[in-house]
């Protein structure tokens, strides 16, 4: 029985297309965040996907030592929370509305007043003042913020995010990357897609590296962010230099020909 | 604002809800009412009650009128709404369309068409009673309609937009059959065929009312207990499964309830449209997308709007009973406007 998650030899396909193959992880520890970088179309959401459970894929992924591919879908869902991209836009639920129903889905509340819960998430998150409002009156940011209440008011051992940070104001990301620490030190493990390397410089433990639907690289940003890999994954020259605070600084320069 | 604060407001929006529900109840029952006060013969709703009530000193006859001929047509006008407004808010729900309804998916061009062959061909299941012949073959139709807009869609994987693409398709097949066997119908056959389309209540009788009651009270639970599922399903399925919901076999009960409702309601008085499409988005508009209230205001509300359509359609062209499926349109368009016009509450 190992803490964590292992993603041992994943590989996924779309029809005929391999979008993913051969992909081995180090196990993912709980307080520990993970941000998942690399170009477009590398399959970031795909892995993502198929550690929730929504890709069909092969290969072994464990969560605390349970093969994720055996657990049923309503036990799969109360310990792994999923932020996609984006909301549909259409909804006339209430935010809280839509945490509640997150929360009650699946059936088998745990106890407390589910209401309460909900709300409660909502307010840590810093968006309670828009419990009552239709999902679609909401901004695309705010709705990014009450997907993530959706993915964390069950309280999940894993915590995916694809993008969590894409429709965010500067302080907003600042604010979600915060946040994923404090619920990472609760004893999450976090695994977040992230496009700007800096911030995931700044805030994650472990950087992966896709490129080309196979791992390219992993490790502390320290030694996952190089010139060297920025060249050979983003085609982009660029330096990489400490500041003064001791926090990496990517500059980029332009695009190698 | 402080959490409590909110909380607070949530629980008296929802009790607002609950009370909204209750006075579409009270709302489908007055319409009842009114439905057997209303006809060639008015009465006051004294006497109706009075012989519902089986008081003394009711005639023989208004107690005839009201118990035999009164109340089966307007308790199926109420069923028959409820039964399409539930099985329209259902399937709005899980084929993430705002715009499907019942008859989107070829259930009442299904319908027609075995109607068809019962009208104009004769052919019916051979130990049938004559006489349920017509309604049998309708139900028949539009269930092996939803059956086979079910296997289609497994061979696809089931989305919900392979179901419309093959619904509409399916509409459009029966259509044209549809068509083919009006070419060829006799000229009485064809009218016959002509007037089941366009709905009727007339034709109602109390065992038709006991099987369309049998088959709302065997699915609208079911649906009830899929409130949370459902309203999961309005963050998009991917969403849905990621919560626990196993959306592929939510959607198909859900099409096996929306089957037996639209099949159950269309093949007893033909084709009304309107409600499945506009009691669910009335309803919406009135409690929201919280599946709790949601269902039974949108079954409530399509007994209502059914319920005054039968009355208009007494009233509108005095001496003339107009077919219902024509005045549910009529009289629930202006509604719907103004709903929409007044905005989301």
């Amino acid at each position: 029985m190992s803490a964590g998650l292992g993603i041992t030899d994943v590989a996924i396909r779309y029809g005929n297309r391999a979008v993913l193959s051969g992909i081995s992880l180090p196990p993912l520890l709980p307080g520990q965040v993970t941000v998942l970088a690399g170009p477009n179309a590398a399959g970031k959401s795909t892995l993502l996907r198929g550690i929730a459970g929504l890709a069909p894929r092969a290969g072994r992924i464990t969560l605390d030592g349970d093969d994720l591919a055996r657990l049923p879908a309503a036990e799969r869902a109360r310990r792994i929370g999923f932020m996609p991209q984006s909301l549909p836009a259409g909804s006339g639920l209430a935010a809280l509305e839509s945490v509640i129903a997150a929360l009650r889905a699946a059936g088998g509340v745990e106890a407390g007043d589910p209401a309460a819960q909900a709300m409660a998430v909502l307010a840590r998150l810093g968006i309670g003042a828009l419990a009552l409002e239709p999902l679609d009156r909401l901004s695309g940011g705010q709705r990014q913020m009450v997907s993530l209440a959706q993915a964390i008011v069950r309280r999940p051992r894993l915590l995916l995010l694809d993008e969590p940070t894409s429709a965010l104001d500067l302080a907003r990301q600042v604010r979600l990357l915060a946040e994923l620490r404090r619920i990472a030190s609760e004893g999450c493990i976090v695994l977040a897609v992230l496009h700007d390397l800096a911030l995931a410089a700044r805030w994650a433990d472990r950087i992966a590296v896709l490129h080309g639907g196979q791992l390219h690289a992993f490790g502390p940003p320290a030694e996952v962010v190089t010139p060297a890999m920025l060249a050979k994954v983003y085609g982009v020259a660029a330096r990489v230099e400490t500041c003064s605070a001791g926090q990496l600084m990517v500059l980029i320069d332009h695009e190698l020909g | 604002m402080s959490l409590d604060a909110t909380l607070t407001r949530y629980r008296r929006r929802n009790r607002r809800r609950v009370l909204l529900v209750a006075v579409l109840a009270l709302g489908a029952l007055a319409g009842l009412l009114a439905d057997l006060m209303t006809g060639p013969a008015g009465l006051p709703l004294a006497q109706v009650w009075a012989a519902l009530s089986g008081a003394e000193g009711v005639s023989r006859g208004t107690a005839v009128i009201v118990w035999q001929v009164r109340l089966p047509v307007a308790v199926m006008a109420l069923l028959v709404g409820a039964a399409l407004a539930l099985a329209g808010a259902e399937m709005q729900t899980v084929l993430e369309n705002p715009l499907a309804e019942p008859f989107t998916l070829g259930v009442s061009a299904a319908a027609a068409l075995g109607a068809a062959t019962a009208i104009v061909l004769g052919l019916t299941l051979p130990w049938l009673p004559t006489g349920y012949s017509v309604t049998v073959n309708a139900f028949v139709f539009a269930l092996g309609a939803l059956g086979l807009l079910h296997l289609l869609g497994r061979l696809r994987g089931g989305g919900a937009e392979v179901l419309i693409l093959f619904g509409i398709a399916l509409n459009f097949a029966a259509g044209a059959l549809l068509s083919l066997l009006q070419f060829v119908a006799s000229a009485d056959a064809l009218q016959q065929l002509v007037f089941w389309t366009m709905g009727s209540l007339a034709a109602a009788s109390w065992p038709a009312v006991a099987l369309l009651a049998l088959v709302l009270g065997l699915t609208a639970p079911f649906s009830q207990r899929a409130a949370w599922r459902l309203t999961a399903l309005r963050m998009g399925e991917e969403q849905a499964r990621s919560y626990g919901v196993d959306v592929t076999a939510l959607r198909r009960w859900a099409m096996l309830r929306i089957g037996l409702l639209a099949a159950g309601a269309v093949s007893m008085v033909g084709i009304i449209g309107f409600v499945g499409l506009a009691g669910p988005h009335i309803a919406r508009l009135l409690v929201g997308e919280d599946h709790r209230f949601l269902l039974p205001a949108s079954l409530l509300t399509g007994a209502l709007v059914m319920s005054l359509a039968s009355v208009a359609s007494k009233l509108l062209v005095p001496g003339v009973l107009l077919p219902v499926g024509l005045v549910t349109s009529l009289i629930g368009l202006p509604v719907f406007f103004a709903l929409i016009l007044r905005g989301r509450r």
